[in-house]
């Protein structure tokens, strides 16, 4: 790890303001990415500022029936609450599908929106990569890329967003409320939070420098038979090869967005539209225009699949209550 | 092993020496490329917090772990260094009444923290109910995971009690119950590569009072 300067902010201008006084700092939360990136020189921030003093861990009510959940809120917490479980089930099946119930602990909900791909490239330092060393080339095009993206990816880098959590806010329109450095607030539509990156995939988000992530705030409840399905390599503690969060209404119209597949989740309109006439035709919108590897196209055939197990749980569900 | 003490130059004082050496060739150089961002001491800070209910005051690198705190610095070397990223569990320790991998934490962030680590869950005179369970039930082979599998039972017992929904939940509105599918999914972040995790489940079962 590079050395570098450490100290606790008091408010969210100030430590986006501290993050902007010093070239080279970053924003330090739970740690559980960063730190980790930091031990592989991935990441080799001169300071860090550490945000835990922000009062930011609440979960709140909101004027127009939703509910906003602060930035240093837990994995654990958020998942727990009472209110997301009941009004939100599919963010708290989503959260719990991810990671160890260690890192639930320690991981929070803006750390969780902004953690880096797991592409094994962008991991080894030995290896170009457009995403850690930008015009160094993509390591994954022509390699091993069974876990990487069908959908959104550029010919610069094929990684995922990687996270659980995120497909589920995806799917229920969430917003990402940020301050910067000035002070100044700003909402951003999580439709609109992570990039489709084309040849500059070593910018992920919609975030300025210095921006700092406040909350995500939830709009009032969507009903509907809410489910989350992972699937992976293994039942426990292992990224999404192919992820599908969804909300069914009674009628069979509803939304739904897949994680594991493309540089954030992936939501399509006339998808959505399409999921009256069954999986097949959902997907099929869903993915038009992807872009598999050789390693990777089995996850079209994955994305259908879990969509019709999604879709027949639903209708599970209903009859059962 | 008793001769190799008597011996005038370890194994481990060659290695240290040949670094050395190697490093003394190659300073000038890193030196000059680092002096653009970085000072040539790396910052060090004070920090306090309570481990097994002693109040520790240190001195550290920034860069310095809370694993690496508590087994160089506090001279507790229970708990265990694994991967050292998060994904084995070796490292497991009990924050504020939370488990978290102590790898991925850097100690400065836990000022005023109260730690726990497997010396504080019980002693060999008086053993926490799941350090027994484990010896009974054999959850264990080599050993080298399971100050982390018995931090993370405990909290996980816990964390049922205290209503943490999990995974495996069929309703996830509802209190989870300790049974043996959610004992095993919620211990899935403590890898043991002797494959003792049945052992385990029957030792978490016995405390819980539940079937495995």
């Amino acid at each position: 790890m590079k050395p570098f300067t450490y100290e606790r902010a008091k408010t969210p201008a100030d430590a986006a303001a501290a993050v902007m006084r010093k070239p080279g700092a970053k924003f330090l939360a739970g740690g559980t990415n960063l730190l980790d990136l930091m031990k592989l020189e991935i990441e080799t921030p001169t300071h860090l500022v550490d945000v835990q003093d922000l009062k930011l861990d609440r979960i709140e009510a909101t004027a127009d029936g939703g509910l906003r959940i602060g930035a240093l809120v837990t994995n654990t917490q958020a998942a727990a609450d009472e209110r997301v479980r009941r009004d939100y089930g599919v963010l708290t099946r989503a959260i719990v599908a991810g990671a160890s119930g260690q890192l639930r602990n320690k991981a929070t909900t803006a750390g969780n929106l902004l953690q880096r791909t797991r592409c094994t490239y962008f991991y080894d330092t030995n290896m170009p990569c457009n995403k850690r060393k930008p015009g160094s080339g993509c390591s994954a095009l022509g390699g091993v890329s069974r876990q990487l993206g069908i959908i959104g990816t550029s010919d610069s880098c094929i990684a995922t967003y990687p996270g659980d959590m995120a497909v589920a806010m995806r799917v229920l329109d969430a917003t990402v409320e940020t301050v910067n450095p000035q002070g100044q607030a700003r909402a951003i539509p999580i439709a609109d939070f992570h990039r489709l990156w084309g040849d500059t995939p070593h910018i992920e988000t919609a975030l300025q420098p210095g921006e700092l992530i406040t909350a995500v705030t939830l709009p009032k409840p969507l009903g509907g038979t809410q489910i989350y399905r992972k699937v992976r390599d293994r039942a426990s503690y292992a990224f999404a090869l192919v992820s599908v969060a969804a909300v069914i209404q009674p009628d069979g119209t509803g939304r739904f967005s897949v994680g594991g597949i493309a540089p954030r989740p992936w939501r399509v309109d006339a998808a959505d539209q399409a999921l009256q006439q069954g999986s097949a035709a959902a997907s099929a919108a869903l993915l038009a225009g992807a872009r598999p590897t050789e390693d990777n196209k089995f996850k079209t055939t994955l994305v259908e699949r879990t969509l019709a197990g999604v879709l027949a749980d639903s209708r599970g569900m209903r009859n059962a209550a | 092993m008793e001769s190799s003490r008597t011996l005038p130059v370890s194994r481990r004082g060659v290695l240290a020496g040949g670094t050395a050496a190697a490093a003394a060739t190659t300073l000038p150089k890193v030196a000059e490329a680092q002096a653009v961002r970085r000072s040539a001491t790396p910052p060090a800070m004070p920090v306090s917090f309570e481990v097994n209910g002693k109040r520790l005051r240190m001195n550290l690198d920034t860069r310095t772990t809370l694993l690496d705190a508590l087994r160089e610095h506090a001279k507790l070397n229970g708990t265990k260094k694994g991967c050292d990223h998060g994904q084995c569990g070796a490292c497991t320790v009990i924050v504020n009444g939370a488990r978290i991998n102590s790898c991925l934490s850097l100690a400065v962030q836990h000022e005023g923290d109260k730690v726990v680590t497997i010396e504080g869950l019980g002693s060999p005179d008086n053993l926490h109910p799941m350090q027994a369970a484990f010896v009974k039930h054999d959850g264990y082979q080599c050993g080298y995971c399971t100050p982390g599998q018995i931090c993370s039972a405990v909290a996980v017992l816990d964390e049922i009690k205290a209503g943490i929904p999990s995974h495996v939940q069929a309703d996830i509105t509802a209190r989870p119950q300790a049974s043996g599918s959610e004992m095993r999914e919620r211990m899935s972040g403590n890898i043991c590569r002797c494959g003792a995790y049945s052992n385990i489940a029957e030792a978490m079962a016995e405390v819980a009072g539940a079937k495995a």
